[in-house]
């Protein structure tokens, strides 16, 4: 297979959600069911393209980088504005994530939405957002890239506002939009600085004009502002703190739905672009990065452990572990965050749509009792699924082991990955709280995922409704069989507790930094041939601050001597020092993430399996602890109270201003051109009417008098004729 | 002195007053067209007049035979219209006849 062939399949790839969007959405009447049909078919057809294009990527240009392909869109004088699409690894495994969870979802939906009204409009939708993010993953270029983002914005608001008759399903997708706009206005601001000083929204472009030592105002600072600007974006999509709050909100649309978005897709592309712009994130910005993954990793797991709803555990779940990914990126643990993006989608697409199944075969059953009252996702009314639904009981079972990390399983070979990096990142770096973070929320994921499993499907029936579920058909466990499968070890290497030999981490490599040394990490510079640390030799030291940096580049290069010797020796493939640090810590790492793991899933079953301890009394011991958790720390009610308040008070200003000035301003013009127009008026009706009608009034008044002349009697004329004839006889003769 | 150009002109001058006189004062479309009939006399007088004293010679006999054909012609069509006139109001009085005003 050609370059161009792929570059066409992808476009193909592209193209065909958007098709089949066009067809079920002007045909929604005539279709009815067969929509389902028709979105799966349309979504087989790009898995296996998409399967195609990222095994010839893979395989025959394993080595090469990105095979693109742009063409000018805009010229505005000297400057052009090209876009255009490229393909590279990243691309070829997001293209199979996103087209398999989209195709299983949309099998998935067949059964589970049948019962809608809107049945066909929701495959129009899916076939909407499958385009959108495609479009994100084959963008070669930041400027494709965002209008793709925008376009899986709109479509997931469209998607979770589905059920807009319930309230807070549209308050939860307007939510869910505003507050990914904010992280988008950042991400513009980054694309436009990077615009202006690169003068190309080409990814290639931009890394070179960064490693040329081309940098936003000459100054390094602003590398790590439109850095951080550019995350921006991913703290919005990817539900980072502090703009995490929309995830959870948006659990009211349809559970396939966050399947889809929540869990490989939507909040993946803010992962997706922290892994594009890696190559151009300073030492500040990565750090940056890493806060906020760690931050976001240990806070959604704290909440997660005392939610009740099936839906939104999970969406907490979902958010810790973006913040791992996002982490392991801002580490440096490029690989493993984006491993751990692949394995995270598998689990958490299967949790959603497990999730899906337990609460349609539960609305069933309340729907068998006329029950309406009981709430079908609380897991205080679920229990004893296990016996109903044995299938979803062992595919859930197999993915809750495989997101807390037990090994054997791919979420351990990633979670693991991710941990020994940011040990390595603390070792070096001295940023200690991060690896802490890092195996905190590890255990606590254990714990909860547990506390989920147990509650709802382990023990008794709590409700009537719960020992009255049956299992599902076909059309939903099929999927759930499908991705827990993927969870096992050998899918991605085949030794089970160590991942770098296998073929996924092979194929995507931490990409070498652009970034000028003077503002990189010394342990994230390339290792030059004589083993020295090549950030000894760049001399891009432009201000104080940089000075320290040098200088300790000269210690480290010292040192990297001893690094060369280390690496022929371990016979590795590592870039830089950071490699070579995260291949020492995996064991270390593997051992404490074991551990903890295991900690927490004891005192998961302590709890809620054996009884040992009683949470409720665990609670009330640490109240303080388990109201900040419940109810979430809080943020709903501090943006309410501050952002929200601020906006509506200042709108209020707003208001005030615009009735008391503006229309004050308005009115009192109104009322003096009133004042003239009165005038005008007058002036019109007496002085120029005056003479148009005196003008008339003369006319009238002549004719009136000529009309008298006028006698008809035809001696009158004869005499006059005489008379007339006779003056002018007398002054002509 | 005997009788020249001068009484004739006189005595057409009388002749074509009295039938301007006619034309303008009757009432009756007869009288009227009477009138007009003096004024074509008054002016044959004037072109034998001329004829005779002024150097005309045959061309105001010429002319004058021709006015009387022409009276004879309008006193003609003038009668048919009187005629008419008279089917039409049961009267031939002028001063009723205004309906050209409107």
């Amino acid at each position: 297979m050609t370059k161009e062939t792929i570059l066409l399949l992808s476009t193909v790839i592209l193209l065909l959600p958007l098709l089949g969007f066009t067809i079920i959405i002007f045909n929604q009447k005539r279709l009815g069911k067969a929509a389902g049909y028709l979105g799966s078919a349309v979504l087989g057809i790009d898995l296996i393209l998409s399967i195609i294009v990222a095994f010839s990527k893979l395989v025959t240009f394993a080595g090469e980088g990105m095979i693109q392909t742009k063409f000018d869109w805009i010229n505005l004088g000297t400057k052009t504005i090209s876009i255009g699409i490229g393909v590279d690894n990243l691309t070829a495994v997001m293209l199979i994530v996103v087209t398999l969870i989209s195709f299983l979802v949309h099998l998935f939906s067949m059964e589970y939405m049948a019962e809608d009204k809107r049945f066909p409009r929701f495959y129009a939708y899916l076939g909407i957002f499958t385009f959108s993010m495609l479009g994100i993953v084959i963008a070669n270029n930041f400027l494709n890239m965002y209008i793709f983002w925008e376009l899986v914005g709109l479509s997931s608001y469209l998607l979770i506002g589905f059920w807009y008759e319930k309230d807070s399903a549209a308050n939860a997708s307007k939510k869910a939009f505003i507050t990914n706009r904010i992280g988008d206005l950042g991400f513009f601001a980054g694309i436009m600085i990077v615009f202006f000083t690169y003068g190309s929204f080409m990814f290639d472009d931009v890394f070179a004009g960064v490693a040329s030592g081309l940098l936003p105002f000459d100054s390094g600072t602003m590398l790590t502002a439109a850095g951080i600007l550019l995350f921006c974006g991913a703290i919005g999509k990817s539900a980072q703190f502090p703009l995490h709050v929309w995830l959870p909100d948006a659990m009211e649309g349809p559970t396939p739905v966050s399947a889809l978005i929540h869990a490989a897709t939507m909040v993946a592309a803010g992962v997706y672009l922290t892994c594009r712009i890696f190559p151009m994130l300073t030492a500040d910005a990565l750090i940056f990065v890493a806060y906020i993954g760690a931050i976001t990793a240990f806070m959604a797991a704290t909440i997660a452990i005392t939610q009740n709803d099936f839906k939104k555990v999970l969406a907490y779940s979902t958010v810790s572990q973006l913040g791992y990914m996002i982490m392991a990126i801002g580490v440096g643990a490029y690989t493993n965050g984006f491993f751990h993006l692949v394995t995270h989608a598998w689990f958490k697409a299967c949790l959603f749509l497990g999730s899906g199944s337990v609460i349609h075969a539960m609305h069933h059953a309340a729907h068998h009792f006329h029950d309406h009252h009981t709430d079908p996702q609380d897991i205080r009314n679920m229990g004893g699924l296990r016996k109903t639904m044995p299938l979803t009981y062992i595919t859930f079972l197999f993915v809750t082991i495989a997101i807390s990390g037990v090994p054997f399983t791919s979420g351990f070979l990633s979670k693991d990955g991710i941990l020994a990096g940011t040990l390595a990142f603390g070792s070096l770096s001295g940023h200690w709280l991060i690896p802490i973070a890092g195996f905190g929320a590890a255990g606590m994921t254990a714990f909860y995922m547990f506390r989920l499993l147990i509650e709802s499907f382990h023990g008794k029936a709590k409700t009537n409704i719960a020992s009255h579920t049956h299992e599902n058909n076909k059309l939903i466990t099929g999927p759930l069989v499908l991705l827990s499968v993927l969870t096992i070890w050998v899918f991605y290497s085949f030794n089970p507790i160590d991942a770098t030999s296998g073929w996924f981490q092979k194929s995507i490599k931490t990409p070498a930094t652009s970034v000028p040394a003077a503002l990189q990490f010394d342990f994230l510079m390339p290792l030059n041939a004589e083993g020295h640390n090549a950030a000894a030799h760049t001399e891009v030291a432009t201000h104080n601050a940089t000075n320290s940096h040098t200088e300790l580049a000269k210690h480290e290069a010292a040192a990297n001597t001893h690094g060369a010797e280390a690496k022929s020796a371990h016979g590795s493939h590592a870039l830089n020092k950071f490699e070579e640090e995260m291949h020492h810590m995996h064991y270390p790492a593997m051992i404490a993430s074991l551990l903890i793991a295991g900690l927490g899933i004891l005192l998961s079953f302590c709890f809620y399996q054996f009884k040992v301890f009683s949470p409720d009394n665990m609670a009330n011991m640490i109240k303080p602890f388990y109201k900040i958790s419940l109810n979430k720390w809080y943020f709903d009610e501090i943006y309410d109270k501050t952002v929200i308040g601020l906006t509506l008070g200042f709108a209020k200003l707003l208001s005030w201003f615009d009735g008391a000035v503006i229309d004050g301003i308005v009115n009192g013009v109104a009322t003096v051109f009133r004042g003239i127009g009165w005038f005008v008026g007058k002036f019109d009706n007496i002085v120029i009417d005056g003479f148009v009608n005196l003008t008339a009034q003369t006319t009238g008044f002549f004719g009136a008098a000529f009309r008298k002349v006028q006698t008809g009697r035809i001696q009158a004329y004869l005499i006059f004729t005489i008379v007339g004839l006779m003056i002018l006889f007398y002054f002509l003769v | 002195m005997g009788i020249g150009l001068t009484h004739y002109l006189i005595i057409s001058i009388l002749l074509f007053a009295l039938g301007v006189f006619g034309i303008a004062t009757r009432k009756n479309a007869i009288l009227v067209l009477m009138g007009l009939e003096l004024i074509l006399n008054s002016a044959n007088i004037n072109f034998i007049a001329f004829a005779r004293f002024g150097g005309m010679n045959i061309e105001g006999h010429v002319a004058v035979i021709f006015v009387i054909i022409l009276a004879a012609a309008e006193v003609a069509v003038a009668l048919a219209i009187i005629l008419n006139i008279y089917q039409n109001f049961r009267h031939v009085d002028v001063d009723e006849i205004n309906q050209l005003k409107d």
